[in-house]
């Protein structure tokens, strides 16, 4: 394995060539779309140890977090849920890094990494919090050590780099991974991010996902370069691998991982995939985007491709996809029922953990408004009517 | 009770902290070997190292944005930013970020980060170097806004800033770092009055002076100055502009019924416009005058050999003084 800080393993990308929504042979894949398994001199070592039972365990979790996509969607469309970032298409690259985690390690998201945050255990419920407009988090953090979504593109960059000085600090051997997408890379908080990372080796986890579009913007109105060749001048070593190939994912994460562990500083991995659906449910990606190429991407579908690996090796019985499937169905309805069910948040919430300690200002416009609702007789009463106009 | 330096004593205050606390990291440009250029983390890394006093690459949004992760990880960073116009690179991580992410989080995480600001103008430096940018984080809710005018608030107040959970903006009025004052360095922080207090200085029944940070010491002066003139001038200093500690102004408001405040920053939209309309909601029946800003205008900072016809000086505000009286001042005659 190569530590070389200002070149790429495994991938080798010529410096600078190749338009960075392209993809090509140029990216470390093991599973080809057609489902077929490619050995790699170095990356086959990073995946050794993946049984046929735990590639059958990925083949669940993808199509579970696609079923939770899916009925958040419907969710959105029913009025149950204001907004939803789908991550159709995506499955891989979040799968593949997630499972690679330990549970020690940190994770600092957008708000589109829900397969990780599945990964990471979270509460379905918690997962709808934000999009049903109850909370501005959803989560304790530290519970499934993993922060809540981040909208602020490539802010949590900086967070990431700053949890893994502290692990430095504290000698343990966890890791900060942040993740972010194409559109992320032109902000200054990500570059700064790289910088100080690189500056003090801290142990993080730059997981770029390239899915080619900011909302409506092509990832080359972001970068003349490939993503992966921005990190080497920052002096971090890169990887670019197929996104939608949950082995090769997963073979870079660990291998960034385990750099990070042993003290050898950040990588930067950009998954090349696709934003299958809109940016959220209030995008309409037919103004901006060919219909060609969301078919050339159904091609390459992380989920067909896996599930082409299992039937190559026998292993995509009847068994294993009903037993998907009914597992997929039960995750779905769990969701809904914990979204429908959401306890409503009270109009005194609002002032809430503000501050953690006592503030003078505050109390007094939260005495004053519960005054204003106390006069209405009925407070829920009164909050509803101003609500409804 | 020791003679330091106002630096020297944010130095002892830090060091006590660091000294206290495990977690207590500090971030900044150019503190550790140097000392930070106003000397105030001076020796810090050499007794403490480069893990807990690190030398930052040149990039705010970064030192600010790390220090959120930091505090996530458990510890308290304490930031400096090098000078008050440095700060807007780290202005959405502190805005967006650090003020809210114990809201954002139901109160699950906390940001014990401390963000020093040497700020305020009158030392001859080229623009971006004098600003007083406070109104901007104390419109923002969840973060503290605090200011020291004097050598033994400003060791106790960061070390109180720094044990405080919630994120707090300390502004160092910089033009004062090398006036001295007693200090007693053996004074527990806790059992200090808490920053978010305000401060009566004088006992006066004519007038309310409020000020904070540089211009306490121009309103100490001008208070002098006026008894001279047999008015007598009641100066608060506000120490905590987030929240404003408002019952000791309403109390010596309406017991002199006139009150004037300054500041250096602009004044539409700052300190001094908030202060007049809470002094004003509280106090309307006891006010005898309309209240009165003496301010820094609303330009940006001036080139420096005419900053001081922008910062507020003992007679600008004396001027003041007299406008709340009624007495003859330079705006007689005009109305509105």
């Amino acid at each position: 394995m190569s530590t070389d800080q200002t070149g790429h393993d495994g991938a080798n990308t010529p410096q600078g060539a190749g338009n960075p929504g392209e993809t090509g042979p140029e990216f470390l894949q093991l599973v080809t779309p057609a489902g077929e398994r490619i050995s790699h001199p170095e990356f086959d070592f990073w995946v050794r140890d993946v049984t046929d039972d735990q590639l059958c365990s990925l083949f669940e979790d993808m199509t579970v977090i696609r079923r939770i996509d899916v009925e958040a969607t419907a969710l959105q469309r029913q009025g149950e849920l204001a907004l939803w970032p789908p991550l159709l298409g995506q499955e891989a690259a979040q799968i593949g890094s997630g499972r690679s985690l330990r549970a020690d390690d940190f994770v600092f998201s957008s708000y589109r990494e829900n397969g990780v945050a599945y990964c990471r255990g979270v509460d379905l419920t918690d997962l709808l919090r934000v999009w049903r407009g109850n909370a501005s988090g959803g989560w304790d953090p530290y519970s499934i050590n993993m922060a809540t979504p981040q909208i602020i593109i490539g802010a949590q960059t900086l967070h990431a780099t700053g949890y893994a000085m502290g692990i430095q600090n504290d000698g343990a051997d966890a890791v900060a991974v942040t993740y972010f997408g194409d559109g992320a890379t032109s902000e200054g908080d990500v570059n700064e991010a790289m910088v100080f990372a690189a500056s003090f080796q801290a142990p993080v986890v730059f997981f770029c996902t390239n899915n080619h579009w900011a909302i409506s913007e092509p990832v080359r109105l972001q970068s003349h370069i490939q993503l992966a060749d921005r990190a080497s001048g920052f002096g971090i070593p890169s990887l670019r691998v197929d996104g939608n190939d949950v082995l090769a994912v997963m073979a870079a994460t660990r291998l960034a991982l385990d750099r990070a562990r042993r003290g050898g500083g950040p990588t930067f991995i950009e998954a090349v995939s696709y934003r299958m659906g809109p940016h959220t449910t209030a995008d309409d990606p037919t103004r901006y985007r060919d219909a060609n190429e969301l078919e050339d991407w159904a091609a390459k579908d992380p989920i067909s491709r896996l599930a082409g690996l299992l039937e190559r090796k026998g292993l995509l019985t009847a068994e294993l996809q009903q037993q998907v499937k009914d597992k997929a169905d039960t995750v779905a309805s769990q969701m809904r029922r914990g979204c429908t069910t959401m306890p409503e948040p009270q109009a005194m919430d609002i002032f809430k953990h503000v501050y953690s300690t006592p503030n003078s200002w505050l109390e007094r416009q939260q005495d004053h408004y519960a005054r204003y609702l106390a006069s209405f007789g009925d407070p829920a009463g009164a909050v509803s009517e101003e609500g409804a106009r | 009770m020791t003679q330091l330096t106002f630096a020297r004593a944010i130095n002892a205050g830090l060091r006590k902290s660091l000294e206290n606390d495990s977690k207590v990291v500090l971030l900044g440009e150019d503190i550790g070997a140097l000392g930070g250029v106003f000397r105030v983390t001076d020796g810090l890394q050499k007794d403490f190292g480069t893990h807990r006093v690190v030398d930052t690459p040149l990039a705010e949004s970064a030192i600010v944005g790390t220090a959120v992760g930091l505090a996530y990880r458990g510890y308290r960073p304490v930031v400096e930013i090098q000078f008050d116009g440095f700060i807007y690179p780290a202005f959405d991580q502190i805005v967006s970020q650090v003020a809210k992410l114990h809201y954002r989080t139901g109160g699950a995480v906390r940001m014990p980060i401390t963000i020093r600001v040497p700020f305020g103008g009158g030392i001859g430096s080229p623009e971006h170097h004098s600003e007083s940018p406070e109104a901007y984080f104390t419109h923002t809710s969840g973060l503290r806004v605090v200011t020291v005018a004097n050598p033994q608030d400003a060791y106790t107040v960061i070390q109180q800033a720094i044990a405080c959970d919630d994120p707090v903006l300390y502004f160092e009025p910089k033009r004062r770092y090398h006036d001295k004052g007693e200090v007693d360095e053996s004074a527990d922080p806790a059992s200090a009055p808490p920053m978010d207090k305000a401060r009566v200085l004088t006992d006066g029944n004519d007038v309310t002076l409020v000020a904070y940070g540089p211009l306490v010491k121009t309103a100490l002066d001008a208070a002098s100055a006026a008894a001279d003139e047999g008015i007598s001038i009641e100066v608060i200093d506000l120490r905590s502009l987030a929240p404003v500690d408002y019952e000791p102004v309403v109390a010596s408001v309406r017991k002199t019924g006139r009150l004037v405040i300054t500041h250096e920053a602009a004044q539409s939209g700052g300190l001094g416009a908030e202060v007049a309309a809470s002094i004003t909601e509280r106090c309307f029946y006891h006010l005898e005058a309309a209240p009165v800003r003496v301010t820094g205008f609303d330009i940006p900072y001036p080139y420096s050999k005419l900053e001081m016809h922008h910062l507020p000086g003992l007679d600008r505000i004396l001027d003041g003084v007299d406008r709340a009286l009624g007495r003859p001042n330079s705006l007689s005659g005009l109305e509105g």
